[in-house]
């Protein structure tokens, strides 16, 4: 449970997606200006990569690493799939946000319009492929912390994108030099955001 | 688009010149961010990325144009992901063999060439459209566009962080505190916040000489 707790935090501040890794950088910048809709996103991210990661758990453990088809008999004992693990990846990436879309449209329909394009356009945000990818480096032990793990990153690439869209409503009125106005200042404040959490990364867990 | 157009007309040539400046894909249309401040601690990294983008850009667009009277509409994005992905590997597996420290430095972010937006981007709007040549110059340009801005930043942030080039050190030993002299290293341009704040001040260079691109 302990350990739960740390990889949670772990991902959620010292390891933030966006501000440690980059990753979703695309869709953090395009759509972060109001807060509403970048809302409506971090939700959708949180939700996606809590289902993907533990689906891509099990693919990696019982089909592409090496040995891992050993429960169909010993002939497969050494069988190396993981260079397919790019292409097994996205494929699981880009059924499951088909399924979570046709499950929202069904279930919640009011979620649904305000998700709107945004839901399809998760199939090819970095940080839910980079969530996978950094899964089968980290070799987690078991499902509970994949699934820990995927949950506190989305959590952590919510926190960017609603703090981001926050202060870009509020920076609209300020006088910034011509050329760095829009893109520019998004940049510098991005950066300066990812010196504050920095100071999260001596903490020891 | 006459049939008889020359291979190096002047539209052609635009396809490629335009990315390195007006229509860069990092600065002016805001793809591929991702990979781009990942990797850019030090040089060597940077330009293999470069490379790599640029083989699997140019590549992807090819196919993709060849086929694109055959592909249906409504599975083109999943069409486009395999395309792309089965790049992917050839040159992750390329990298494995022939420069494993660098592709061991790249860890994930060779693998996320495939959501780096540069290619669904230039593949949706480019060579969805156009014919095998313009979209492989289209793919070469954009590649090398991407490429410069990586290489700008490797360059700033290599040498003010660590005082090297290609890890060949610049700054004589005789200059440091330790060694009695007056210099330090930046430590803070190794760090990934860094790399955000060197695009934005790379895009405020860009649009001042470049007043057009100016947002409102």
């Amino acid at each position: 449970m302990e350990n739960l707790i740390n990889i949670f935090v772990k991902s959620i501040f010292i390891e933030n997606m966006v501000f440690a890794y980059f990753l979703g950088m695309c869709s953090y910048l395009a759509v972060s200006k109001s807060v509403k809709t970048a809302t409506g996103l971090g939700a959708a991210v949180i939700f996606v990569l809590a289902i993907t990661l533990p689906v891509d758990y099990l693919l990696e453990n019982y089909v592409l690493k090496e040995g891992a088809l050993s429960w169909l008999g010993a002939q497969f004992a050494d069988v190396d799939l993981s260079f397919l693990s790019f292409i097994m990846f996205i494929a699981v990436i880009a059924s499951m946000v088909q399924l979570v879309e046709m499950i929202v449209e069904k279930f919640a329909p009011v979620l649904y319009t305000q998700l709107g394009i945004f839901l399809p356009l998760i199939a090819v945000n970095c940080a839910i492929l980079g969530g996978s990818l950094f899964m089968q480096q980290k070799a987690f032990n078991n499902i509970a912390e994949a699934t820990t793990y995927g949950l506190g990153s989305g959590i952590g690439w919510f926190l960017a994108i609603v703090g981001i869209a926050a202060i870009r409503e509020k920076i609209k009125y300020s006088q910034i030099p011509a050329p760095l106005r829009g893109l520019g200042i998004t940049f510098i404040v991005t950066g300066l955001m990812g010196l504050a959490f920095m100071g999260f990364m001596g903490i020891k867990l | 688009m006459s049939d008889k157009e020359a291979l190096f007309s002047k539209k052609n040539i635009g396809l490629l010149t335009n990315p390195l400046n007006s229509d860069n894909p990092i600065t002016v249309q805001v793809l591929g961010i991702c990979s781009a401040l990942a990797v850019t601690a030090q040089l060597k990294p940077a330009i293999v990325m470069a490379i790599s983008v640029t083989a699997v850009l140019a590549f992807a667009n090819v196919i993709i144009s060849l086929l694109r009277n055959t592909i249906p509409n409504r599975i083109r994005i999943i069409v486009q992901l395999v395309v792309i992905a089965a790049l992917v590997i050839l040159v992750d597996q390329v990298l494995k063999a022939f420069v494993y420290d660098v592709s061991k430095q790249l860890s994930v972010f060779v693998g996320l060439i495939i959501t780096n937006c540069i290619l669904m981007g230039r593949l949706e709007a480019f060579a969805l459209g156009n014919k095998p040549w313009p979209s492989l110059l289209d793919g070469i340009g954009n590649g090398a566009g991407y490429g410069m801005i990586l290489v700008i930043i490797g360059f700033f942030r290599e040498l003010l962080g660590s005082g090297s080039l290609f890890g060949y050190k610049l700054i004589p030993e005789s200059w440091y505190i330790a060694n009695g002299g007056f210099y330090s290293n930046n430590g803070m341009m190794i760090l990934p916040p860094m790399a955000l704040i060197t695009v934005g001040v790379i895009i405020w260079v860009q649009r001042s000489k470049n007043r057009k691109l100016i947002e409102d």
